[in-house]
């Protein structure tokens, strides 16, 4: 079994003197491919910094970050950027859709830049909306906006798929709904998921649970019986 | 106590500095321009009324030949006449050592008892002469100043065709020169033409006046009609050469005072509307921008019990900060560049005192109108705090609908990537928006395109006037016509190119009610070095019978090409002829009336006589010429087209014309604010769009696309629209510029129009460049993690 990240010694400081804020404190981690990995704690943990490290959206203050053989703490900007482009899908709490844009031009602002992209319709009916691919997200549910948002980002088959509280804004329905399509999309493609989220309950769908606080791991749980989304509550 | 609301108001202006700052610029331009320029007119106008009344201006002036004494009770017999004096006034010539070309003077007397006579001197320095002294003389401070003269330095002049040298005992102004300008020139000099005041028996004896006078000044008792008065005047003098009286308004240097002040004030109320109107614009759209993005605060406010009043005045209060600040910054900014404008004015018109005072109501009106102005903006913003309902507040804002913007799917929409859709559907979602920020650049585009084509118009008239309408080296002026053999002996000088008789006779306009007292300026019938021209700049042939008008002058008297016009010669035989006008030409300097120098002198019954030439010399040879000239006693005088040329652009770069520059530079400062600001707004409302598409893998760049790309339409689509707004602005400024004594022209001018259009995409750069950099440096974890 690979790894898809590998960190060590990972820390994040914000903030200099008193004032500083340790966000990290020595992560050392390891991800494995094709896993679905829910990471748990309480707010300030470090579980948000650790996936922002990750997806290449912030830098660490020290330590090494690797996405296979790639060292995300070693890279430029415009790498980074690249990096996030060629590898990694994002599903975010809000969603986070252009206004402007329809369900399937939603999903086509990615596959556009995309090197290896799903067809758009295809996307969308992974997630269930073949239907509704014409509608603007003024138009759609926060459910429908929240899957759109999962086609988005699976519709250029990325390696990873970033999730941050992808249930956080949704009721619980909508919500298993939505983690239902999550699992679908890793056990058909193989996408490694890495969740955020402090609904414990979510991690019984998960390969393996990374608990964090106060800028440390706890414990990494592998999961030995996972349970389908449509069995979750919470 | 500050109340905790109250606080976050301060911290607001704090954040917001730099769109603070740039509404607030906005506001105080409008409120500056506002308070310097009524205060110029108000200060004009007051001083102008203070110095007229103190010195004792006449009322009606009347010029004739000669008079005895006598006549003076005739005319103070009138009714209506409050008082009469007579005074002796003739042309002179000053030998500057240091000049190549005589300088024309004018020689008044002074009255015996000068401290209580009209058109009293004001003393700047020295003495008044004693009355009995017969080489003193009182000098204009303008010509002293710019020569270094004063108060015991001598002057050689010629007085009435005799040479010598005058002791000046003093520097002195008088309100009938406010405004000198060379006879046969427009434009003042101080430095080539002066004023002396003499004792009137010195100056009786220099030109055979002892016992009489050549111009009557005449105040008028209260109530009395000047027309009265001056129909009984000319009937009284007519018979000693009386050339006709005129009133006040008439007097040359009132005149062009008066154009001044009504210049200004036309420009006071057509410019601060301008600036104020596109600063409650700004205003509104970023409190409402605001507002927008901190609807969750104002939830959280009514959800404490604040009621939306409180919550409002809140919001207001930031608007009025702005204003009042803006406003306040205005007033003070325009009383600093009223008293910096004012001394223009006192160099350039001959006024001894000038203090700036700034018209009190322009303050009031400047600061009402600027809250007047913001509130307007701010009003709208307040509905939309009223109704926001805390719970819903609270809640993310649904994503904006855009299920009725343009599709984009016919087959050329199908070939647009996603982010020119989301460029065109964000265009096309609020039309009027788009369509109010293109507003805004636009009138900063017609603001720049109008001000430089105000700007390259100034250079036309130089250039226009002085290689098309008059291409002669200089114009010689006689003491009195003369035979046109006088233009040969003056083609025999060496060096003298070529000569062109002309023959000026001055004459009051008549048009029904309306007059214009000037001259007629006869010419051969195709002259070749000073030409009347059309609006294509070909010059036209004069008839042998009729009349060619200058534009100023035919908007004077409000005739065009086929009108009668009577024309009243003052002076010879004073014939008055009735005439067609043949054609009105194409004029930039001064209102002058052309007519073939044969037919006038036919009408003047004098044939043969010119009263002057124009020349063209041998460079090289040109002040060998101009020092021969000066030894002529039937030189009245010479310009020299270089020393015209360099008077024009005086009064351009340093009088009346000046105030362009300040417009100008106010212009592009305001314009670059108007689309910073739209660029700033823009760049608000798609932050979190732009983060998304940063955080999908859109390189900067591309994120940066989506909004500098509607930025970029919304300035192409402004661009026409403020050019021709620009167009109409430059005629409306033009018209505030132009007086009697210059015509701007302000046609389409593709230079300027391209110019600012330049301008406008360079300030879109620089603001697109601004904004992208807060692109590159916005924190995407953050942006991601609000809900926006």
């Amino acid at each position: 079994m690979t790894a898809d990240f590998t960190t060590r010694g990972l820390t994040r400081t914000y903030g200099e003197g008193h004032s500083a804020v340790h966000a990290l404190r020595g992560v050392d981690v390891e991800i494995p491919a094709g896993e679905i990995v829910v990471m748990l704690g309480a707010s300030g943990s470090g579980k948000s910094t650790l996936l922002n490290i990750l997806g290449g959206l912030d830098r660490a203050t020290s330590g090494t970050a690797h996405f296979r053989d790639m060292d995300l703490t070693a890279m430029t900007d415009a790498r980074l950027t690249r990096y996030r482009r060629d590898h990694i899908g994002f599903v975010f709490q809000f969603y986070n859709l252009m206004p402007s844009l329809t369900a399937r031009e939603n999903v086509e602002l990615v596959t556009e830049i995309a090197r290896n992209p799903m067809r758009a319709e295809e996307a969308l009916e992974l997630v269930g909306l073949g239907a509704r691919v014409d509608h603007f997200p003024a138009q759609l549910s926060g459910g429908e906006q929240q899957r759109v948002a999962i086609a988005r980002a699976v519709a250029k088959q990325p390696e990873v798929m970033f999730c941050d509280e992808p249930t956080g804004a949704l009721d619980s329905a909508t919500g298993r709904t939505v983690l239902e399509v999550l699992n679908e999309v890793n056990a058909r493609l193989g996408t490694t998921i890495l969740m955020v989220t402090h609904a414990a309950n979510i991690a019984d769908m998960a390969h393996r649970v990374i608990r964090l606080a106060d800028g440390a791991i706890r414990e990494v749980v592998e999961n030995g019986q996972r349970k389908p989304p449509a069995e979750i509550v919470w | 106590m500050v109340s905790p609301l109250d606080r976050k108001l301060l911290r607001d202006l704090r954040r917001m500095k730099a769109q603070v700052i740039a509404i607030g610029a906005v506001i105080a331009t409008g409120v500056l321009l506002q308070v310097m320029m009524s205060g110029l007119v108000a200060s004009l106008t007051e001083t102008r009324r203070a110095y007229y009344e103190r010195n004792r201006l006449a009322e009606v002036f009347a010029p004739l030949t000669r008079a005895p004494e006598a006549e003076l009770a005739r005319i103070a017999a009138i009714p209506g006449v409050a008082r009469a004096e007579g005074r002796i006034a003739g042309a002179a010539l000053i030998d500057m050592p240091d000049e190549a070309v005589p300088l024309q003077a004018r020689a008044l007397s002074l009255p015996d008892r000068s401290e209580r006579g009209l058109n009293a001197v004001y003393m700047i320095s020295g003495a008044l002469p004693d009355p009995a002294a017969r080489d003193e003389a009182l000098l204009i401070e303008g010509f002293a100043k710019a020569h270094g003269l004063g108060p015991g330095d001598r002057l050689t002049v010629t007085l009435n065709g005799a040479r010598r040298v005058l002791r000046i005992a003093g520097t002195a102004q008088a309100p009938d020169m406010l405004y000198t300008a060379v006879p046969g020139e427009m434009m003042p000099d101080a430095a080539r033409f002066a004023v002396l005041w003499m004792p009137r028996a010195a100056l009786a004896a220099a030109y055979d006046m002892d016992g009489a006078f050549n111009e009557t000044l005449v105040t008028l008792a209260r109530g009395a009609s000047e027309q009265a008065v001056i129909d009984r005047i000319d009937a009284i003098l007519r018979p000693w050469g009386g050339t006709g009286a005129y009133g006040r308004d008439q007097l040359v240097s009132d005149r062009f005072v008066t154009e001044e002040i009504n210049g200004l004030r036309t420009m006071s109320r057509v410019m601060p509307p301008i600036f104020l109107a596109v600063a409650a614009f700004i205003l509104y759209i970023v409190v409402s921008r605001m507002v927008q993005s901190e609807r969750e605060e104002i939830g959280l406010l009514k959800a404490f019990g604040y009621t939306g009043a409180e919550v409002g005045a809140h919001y207001f209060k930031l608007v009025m900060i702005i204003a009042i600040g803006g406003a306040l910054a205005g007033c003070l900014g325009g009383i600093a560049s009223g008293r910096a404008m004012i001394g223009v004015y006192t160099t350039f018109y001959n006024f001894p005192f000038l203090v700036f005072r700034p018209d009190p109501a322009a303050f009031a009106t400047g600061v009402a109108a600027s809250v007047l102005a913001a509130s307007a903006g701010g009003l709208f913003v307040l509905r939309r705090v009223f109704r926001l309902a805390p719970a819903e507040a609270m809640r993310p804002p649904a994503p904006g609908d855009f299920s009725r913007s343009i599709r984009l799917d016919g087959p050329v929409g199908r070939r647009l990537d996603q982010p020119t859709r989301m460029v065109l559907r964000g265009l096309s979602r609020q039309p009027l928006r788009a369509a109010a920020l293109a507003a805004g650049i636009a009138a900063g585009m017609a603001l720049s395109a109008g001000m430089t084509t105000i700007y390259t118009s100034f250079d036309r008239v130089m250039e226009m006037n002085f290689s098309v309408v008059d291409r002669s080296d200089a114009t010689v002026l006689f003491t009195h016509p003369l035979s046109e053999r006088a233009a040969f002996s003056l083609a025999r000088i060496p060096g003298v190119l070529q000569v062109e008789p002309m023959r000026d006779v001055p004459a009051i306009l008549r048009n029904g009610r309306l007059s214009h007292r000037g001259a007629i300026t006869g010419m051969p019938a195709a002259p070749e070095m000073t030409r009347a021209i059309d609006a294509d700049q070909r010059p036209i042939p004069l008839p042998a019978e009729g009349v060619v008008l200058g534009e100023a002058l035919a908007d004077v008297l409000q005739v065009r090409a086929g009108d009668m016009l009577r024309i009243e010669v003052t002076n010879g035989r004073q014939p008055v002829l009735e005439v067609p006008v043949t054609q009105v030409a194409r004029t930039l300097l001064g209102a002058p009336a052309y007519m073939r120098i044969d037919s006038l002198n036919r009408a003047m019954r004098e044939p043969g006589l010119i009263s002057g030439l124009h020349v063209r010399v041998d460079a090289a040879q040109a002040d060998a010429i101009w020092l021969s000239l000066k030894d002529m006693p039937a030189v009245a005088g010479v310009s020299v087209a270089e020393d015209m040329q360099a008077s024009l652009q005086k009064l351009m770069d340093q009088g009346a014309g000046s105030a362009r520059y300040i417009m100008g530079a106010i212009a592009f400062i305001i314009t670059f604010g108007i689309v910073f600001n739209a660029a700033r707004i823009a760049y608000d409302e798609r932050a979190h769009d732009l983060a998304s598409l940063r955080v999908m893998g859109f390189t900067r760049a591309e994120a940066a696309f989506v909004l500098l790309g509607e930025l970029g339409l919304i300035t192409l689509a402004s661009l026409p629209v403020g050019s021709l707004a620009g167009y109409g602005l430059a005629q409306a400024i033009a018209e505030g510029f132009s007086t009697e004594l210059y015509q701007i022209p302000a046609g389409y001018d593709p230079f300027s129009h391209g110019f600012a259009a330049l301008f406008i995409v360079g300030a879109a750069l620089v603001s697109g460049w601004l904004i992208k950099r807060d692109l590159d440096r916005a924190d995407l974890v953050l942006a991601l993690k609000t809900r926006e």
